[in-house]
């Protein structure tokens, strides 16, 4: 027996809507089709009057959200990609962000976006949008990279009572499988190490945990131990678990699958070096995405992204100095 | 302000007495209360924009009586003080609002109309024109989904400007498809900042446009109060009743600039001299006193009586102070992560 990234999602969702009444799922093909990635499959069935298929209006669908929670309730949007929350980012990030602030009635809100590239889905079926929207107050945005993240942080998530963004790794989703679902899960802000080492750290999240894995393994080959640190959440940001990291290892790579510009990246690499210059050995490195929309062909594809060859390359380059 | 019950709204070949002339209060008080931010601004006692509902008080004041606070909700935009009022806004949350009070709804961490008190049915608008059509359609939804709609009306008003946008189209479409009991009133004031409405839209009028979503559309001079009653209390029933979603578009014309900084020179004469660019305060008024609903004395009553509240409202928020930035609670999010460097 094992269990998908997908299917976690899925049962995550089942729980919620099991436990709490408030909870209710609205986006686009999520009721009877049971969502473009089977996200929602059968849940409909097995709850009817929760799960409701929504017109292609993102914005409506983010804005009818965050009245149903000004309401009470706590609904789980589905975006049907990541990158269509373009079109829901007024309501997400005026209407949702701002009015705990502003009025003091908190918006308990849950944004599933179905992140990141696979082969093929080109530019707007690929985005990673986690930086654009951590750098708005008020809104957590989480990105789980394990089977049982995507369980415990979504279950989370909904218990939240701020908006939350919750990027799911469409890569992750079939690929993806444990054995089980561990039975606890850390708290949403908290980062944890994913992979233990001394030589250097690199700092990532999401799908790029399991590059990062496969970089170190390779590295290992050559005598180098590389800790990984899975942030789990990028707002907030578990500043202590990085710098506790860098501390061992003196060294920071810090990687992520969006674009280059600003981002996670940068702002990991800013806080360390602000907080914990003194810890750095060598200067902290980035690796991100390339600057240029998400292209369509495999192979261009493979080469946009960080890839464990270009995660090795740069980690090479930062154990050099 | 009285909760004005549903007996309120019953029409028969006019609008039933009590209802008027809590409308007509409630128009009143806006416009004295505006004037009186007018004359504040202009002093340089508010920071930031004051924004007048002027020549859109009957449209907005029918709309705010109509709906029953603690069971409706009100979702009003820039030019609503009158109808912020008929629903029941204490006038003081406006003045500690425009002044900057701490002790206002918003505490200084946003102003003039971006206010409200969402917990009482009344969303506070973001500045992006045509959010709140979704956003009331959400609340009505939940109150569906919670076996509580049964008898509720979700309201909000926009401009013809507002009409343009991605969110009014794409919130107005899921209300229709959903059902849901909401009235959308477009007060058509014939400009949107500075832009007329020959560059704004294309159709003859903006109420064609309900066919097009499968919503129900009325269309009111909104400078006629005992019209406006008609019209708008007729859409509220409807939706109240199971009707489904109902757009009002009122015409009228703004009687003021965009803002007080806006002098409003670009509107031309001829729309002021215009069947549009009559008073709805005076047209109402003489409604009343003709339909016998109540004496010239009465009115001016109730005039004094307003100018007297209006000016205990703001003489308690001028006295209050302002937000402290070293008290201040910078957080933007209502759950505590733990961790000092955690956000």
């Amino acid at each position: 027996m094992s269990v998908t990234y997908i299917e976690a999602i899925r049962e995550a969702q089942e729980k919620l809507l099991r436990d709490d009444e408030r909870v209710f799922l609205y986006g686009q093909d999520i009721a009877a089709f049971g969502g473009a990635f089977k996200a929602t499959k059968g849940l409909s069935e097995e709850f009817p009057g929760r799960v409701f298929d929504s017109p292609i209006s993102e914005d409506a669908m983010i804005g009818l959200a965050v009245g149903a929670a000004i309401e009470g309730m706590r609904p789980i949007v589905e975006m049907q990609f990541a990158d269509f929350s373009s079109i829901g980012f007024n309501q997400i990030v005026n209407q949702a962000a701002t009015h705990f602030y502003r009025t003091g009635v908190p918006i308990p809100l849950t944004v599933r976006l179905p992140s990141g590239g696979t082969p093929g889905s080109g530019p707007f079926h690929s985005q990673s949008m986690e930086g654009l929207y951590a750098q708005y107050p008020g809104l957590v945005v989480v990105t789980p990279a394990t089977v049982s993240d995507a369980y415990h942080m979504l279950v989370g998530a909904v218990g939240l009572s701020d908006p939350v963004l919750f990027c799911e790794h469409k890569f992750l989703y079939r690929w993806l499988k444990a054995k089980a679902i561990d039975k606890e899960g850390l708290p949403i802000g908290r980062a944890r190490i994913a992979r233990p080492g001394k030589h250097a750290t690199v700092v990532t999240y999401s799908a790029m945990v399991h590059e990062a894995v496969r970089a170190a393994d390779r590295l290992q080959a050559d005598g180098w131990e590389i800790e990984v640190v899975d942030l789990r959440s990028v707002k907030p940001l578990d500043l202590d678990t990085v710098l506790a990291s860098v501390a061992r290892t003196g060294r920071l790579l810090a990687l992520g699958e969006a674009f280059p510009w600003g981002g996670v990246t940068a702002e990991v690499v800013a806080r360390v070096v602000e907080e914990g210059f003194h810890l750095l050995d060598a200067p902290p490195r980035r690796l991100n995405a390339r600057d240029t929309p998400v292209p369509y062909h495999p192979r261009l594809w493979a080469a946009h992204r960080p890839t464990p060859e270009s995660v090795c390359e740069a980690l090479r380059k930062l154990l050099s100095l | 302000m009285p909760v004005v019950d549903e007996s309120a709204l019953k029409t028969a070949g006019g609008a039933e007495g009590d209802f008027l002339c809590a409308t007509y209060r409630a128009m009143m008080t806006a416009r004295i209360l505006e004037d009186k931010l007018s004359s504040l601004y202009k002093a340089g006692k508010i920071v930031g924009g004051v924004y007048l509902g002027k020549g859109q008080e009957a449209v907005s004041a029918v709309l705010g009586t109509a709906l029953i606070q603690g069971k409706d909700c009100f979702a009003p935009l820039i030019r609503d003080q009158a109808g912020r009022t008929a629903f029941g806004e204490p006038l003081l949350d406006c003045t500690r609002t425009y002044l900057g009070s701490v002790k206002g709804p918003m505490r200084g961490r946003d102003g003039n109309i971006h206010r409200g008190r969402p917990e009482k049915g009344m969303p506070a608008m973001i500045s992006h024109l045509g959010a709140q059509v979704p956003l009331v359609a959400g609340i009505l939804f939940a109150k569906r989904l919670k076996g509580k709609l049964e008898g509720c009306v979700g309201a909000t008003s926009v401009g013809d400007g507002a009409t343009s946008t991605g969110a009014f189209h794409e919130g107005l479409n899921v209300a229709a498809v959903e059902r849901l009991p909401m009235v959308v009133v477009v007060a058509d004031n014939q400009f949107a900042y500075s832009t007329p409405t020959d560059r704004q839209y294309a159709c003859e009028d903006l109420a064609q446009r309900a066919a097009g979503y499968g919503v129900q559309g009325h269309r009111v001079d909104g400078t006629d109060l005992m019209a406006c009653a008609k019209v708008i209390c007729g859409a509220v029933k409807a939706a109240r009743e199971g009707g489904g979603p109902q757009m009002v578009v009122a015409k009228l014309l703004r009687l003021s600039g965009h803002g007080e900084h806006d002098d409003g020179s670009y509107v031309p004469q001829v729309a002021k001299e215009g069947r549009f660019g009559r008073d709805c305060i005076e047209v109402g008024r003489q409604q009343l006193v003709d339909g016998g609903y109540a004496t010239k004395e009465q009115v001016g009553e109730w005039h004094s009586e307003i100018s007297q509240e209006v000016q205990r409202a703001v003489a308690q928020a001028q006295q209050e102070p302002g937000p402290d930035p070293y008290q201040e609670v910078w957080n933007a999010l209502s759950t505590e992560f733990p961790g000092p460097e955690c956000v």
